[in-house]
């Protein structure tokens, strides 16, 4: 594998750097588009797997297999594009379907990661908890309804991370509520 | 050259056509799909016969020359995986025929369960035999879209929260696999494992270890391996119950086979065994402390579930016959208990109207059957000696004690005490499940103000009542419950049965008296067939043991692949 195709590296790399860095978001339409991006630099990185170009993936009438191109990948990457299609068709419909039910897409909390917090609420709001939960909610950029530090319910101050409510139960049917769960 | 082969992919992937083309005829579409498992039962039974006496069975799809097609292998380790997802499919499936889930999930596609159940079976078959990378890939794909389908069935706001987390993480991990799939064909210019394992050991070291580690990586986010594990239960317990307790039957477990394939067959002379082994304790013990934290029997059972695929990688990582043997002697044994665990807990749901501690009680009494249905399977879980779970884990232990070295005895201890505190998280709910009477329960439930309705306050009832709260633990005359407990069970509780508990249902004459004989049946009969795996535990270990020696051996499947022989 002397001869590879640098562009083809490259383009395949950076897709795959934007598709993890998308794939990092909250909004299920973004990782989505992510997703998409992974899947095209695997793609990609198939046809570097196949070394270097060559004439079509067809032994001509004259039985001449040499100087062709190797047809295994590109039988892989047609299987992983179908693949990769019906996967794109399947997370736009839960998305298309969180959006009807939350009024956003935003991929949701772990109920158990919101149940070991409010634990944490209740029985012990230690400095290093109260550091963390400051910067919990989630990306302003978005504009998303729901998601960003003002309408959010719980009312954690986002500068001190105090809860609003003074009442920790309070804030836990809140919580309830906004998770919509 | 064995025609039986390919039928166990075959007749799913043509039953799911034809019950979709069937959609409006229920009926049909419910046999269809028994007779179909039930030939896929019997063609694994045969298979597993063959494999035994005459070695792996060999097909080459297209029998085209120069090897060039999909080949598929039953050994006797695929055959024996095969037979025990079989059957424990049929049982699901029988189930939620019974349960009638294609009628009364309320909004759910009907037509579709079926289908999708046959490809979620044809995919898992197809993982099994595949003797190669790519179809292993596909049939990943087929299990998974399957399983997407099933977990999102309906459509539900708590479905489709648990979905998105699971459909992401795997997809993430199929495109792991796509990525090493790239690097082993560039690295090799062969995706065919029996081919794989003469090329890889011409490679240079660093590459052939990375090829490993990204396998092993995609195959530990499939098994729900630490620290690969967190998705696994925040997604299965949403599900409907035969959807649960298949895919904590199969899914895990196919991953695993996947683990144990590639370690025995492309990479046998680097077992990894170090860093596997620390996994494994991982596993084993985060997964068993999240367990005793649940308040939520399907919670705590998914939570075990992760646990125990500890013991599994403990068996792989020794890289040894005796540990393989284990492994797979444990599979056999952890798949049929799951399921039928799950498949008993659907039931319970159905008579109590939910599965969180804080709103049941008194099942032992009240439901002597489940009971029993219950506690059995729990024990074997929890490795209580005359079962089929003591069995494997001895065996691993006995495996891991063979290697000797420190790290696989602190395995063994780890194992113990994995064991003792699954024991603790079965008995808890035993003993609050079943044990205390429902009036206890709705007292309790009622003392600690988690009775109200659940839009109002939560008025903490240390008025009323000998209860007082401190520090977010409740404490009542039935015991510390904390706070964080109640509202977790109020709040997964909203899903089937808002603000009513099993007492209010009994008094009020609304309890589900009835549970179906159609239900009760498959799932009494996975839970004898686990007690039947102690019963038959000398042949199958000696059966397991048989495979793991082919498996380390190499040259029977090698020679079955490669020149189209039987032996």
């Amino acid at each position: 594998m002397t001869d590879v195709n640098l562009t083809l590296v490259v383009i395949s790399a950076v897709l795959l750097g934007s598709g993890v860095y998308l794939l990092l978001e909250r909004s299920l339409s973004r990782v989505l588009v992510g997703l998409v991006m992974i899947g095209n630099g695997v793609s990609l990185g198939f046809l570097v797997a196949g070394g270097p170009a060559g004439k079509a993936p067809i032994v001509g009438e004259d039985g001449d297999g040499t100087g062709i191109a190797d047809p295994l990948p590109q039988a892989m990457v047609l299987t992983a594009i179908v693949i990769t299609m019906a996967t794109t068709a399947f997370v736009l419909a839960m998305a298309y379907r969180s959006w009807q039910l939350n009024g956003h897409d935003d991929v949701q909390d772990d109920v158990e990661d919101a149940t070991v917090r409010r634990l944490a609420t209740i029985d012990v709001t230690s400095e290093a908890y109260t550091a963390t939960t400051s910067d919990f909610p989630g990306d302003d950029s978005s504009g998303d309804p729901g998601q960003g530090p003002d309408d959010d319910p719980v009312g954690l101050d986002p500068r001190t991370g105090d809860p609003a409510e003074s009442d920790p139960l309070r804030a836990d049917a809140a919580e309830t509520e906004r998770s919509g769960s | 050259m064995n025609a039986l082969v390919p039928l166990p992919v075959l007749l799913p992937i043509l039953g799911a056509g034809v019950s979709l083309a069937l959609g409006r005829h229920p009926h049909i579409q419910r046999w269809l799909s028994l007779a179909v498992l039930g030939g896929v039962v019997a063609v694994a039974g045969v298979l597993l016969v063959q494999a035994d006496q005459h070695g792996p069975q060999t097909v080459w799809i297209g029998a085209w020359p120069e090897r060039l097609g999909i080949v598929l292998v039953a050994d006797r380790l695929a055959a024996l995986m095969l037979l025990v997802s079989a059957i424990v499919t049929l049982a699901v499936l029988a189930y939620s025929v019974s349960q009638g889930m294609t009628e009364d999930e309320e909004g759910a596609p009907l037509s579709v369960y079926h289908p999708t159940f046959l490809v979620l079976v044809a995919g898992v078959a197809n993982a099994f035999l595949a003797g190669d990378l790519f179809n292993l890939f596909v049939s990943f794909e087929m299990l998974l879209f399957a399983s997407y389908v099933l977990l999102t069935l309906g459509g539900t706001a708590t479905r489709i929260r648990a979905g998105t987390i699971y459909v992401l993480v795997n997809l993430l991990s199929s495109t792991l696999f796509l990525i090493s799939l790239a690097v082993t064909y560039a690295a090799t210019g062969t995706l065919t494992l029996a081919d794989l394992a003469d090329r890889l050991e011409e490679l240079p070291d660093h590459v052939s270890l990375m090829i490993q580690l990204l396998l092993l990586t995609t195959f530990a986010i499939k098994a729900a391996v630490f620290p690969l594990s967190f998705w696994l239960p925040d997604s299965y317990p949403t599900a409907p119950a035969p959807v649960t307790a298949v895919f904590a039957g199969l899914l895990t477990k196919v991953g695993i086979y996947a683990i144990l394939r590639m370690q025995t067959l492309l990479f046998p002379d680097s077992p990894l065994t170090d860093l596997l082994l620390w996994a494994a304790l991982l596993t084993m013990l985060i997964g068993i402390l999240g367990a005793v934290a649940q308040s939520d029997i399907k919670r705590m059972l998914s939570f075990t579930l992760v646990s125990h695929i500890g013991y599994l990688v403990l068996g792989v990582a020794l890289g040894s016959r005796e540990g393989t043997a284990g492994t797979t002697f444990y599979v056999v044994h952890h798949i049929t208990i799951q399921t039928a665990l799950f498949l008993v807990l659907g039931l319970v749901e159905r008579r109590a109207g939910s599965t969180a501690l804080m709103r049941i009680g008194g099942l032992a009494r009240i439901a002597p059957l489940l009971a029993v249905l219950f506690f059995i399977p729990a024990m074997n879980l929890a490795g209580i000696p005359p079962f089929s779970g003591f069995i494997g884990k001895v065996g691993l232990f006995q495996a891991a004690q063979s290697d000797g070295s420190a790290l696989a005895w602190t395995l063994v201890a780890g194992g113990a005490l994995t064991s003792l505190l699954t024991l603790y998280a079965v008995s808890k709910t035993w003993a609050v499940a079943f044990w205390r009477s429902p009036k206890e329960a709705h007292e309790a439930l009622e003392a600690i103000g988690a009775t109200d309705d659940p839009d109002g306050e939560p008025v903490p009832g240390h008025d009323t009542r000998a209860v007082h709260e401190h520090r977010g633990h409740v404490h009542t005359a039935g015991g510390t419950v904390s706070r964080a407990d109640i509202e977790q069970a109020r709040r997964l509780g909203d899903d089937d049965m808002p603000d009513r508990d099993f007492y209010t249902l009994i008094e009020a004459g609304e309890d589900n008296r009835h549970s179906p004989g159609g239900m009760l049946a498959p799932a009494a009969a996975l839970v004898t067939l686990s007690v039947l795996l102690s019963v038959v535990a000398g042949p199958l270990y000696a059966f397991c043991d048989r495979a793991a020696t082919d498996l380390h051996d190499r040259e029977p499947y090698l020679t079955s692949v490669l020149t189209g022989e039987d032996r």
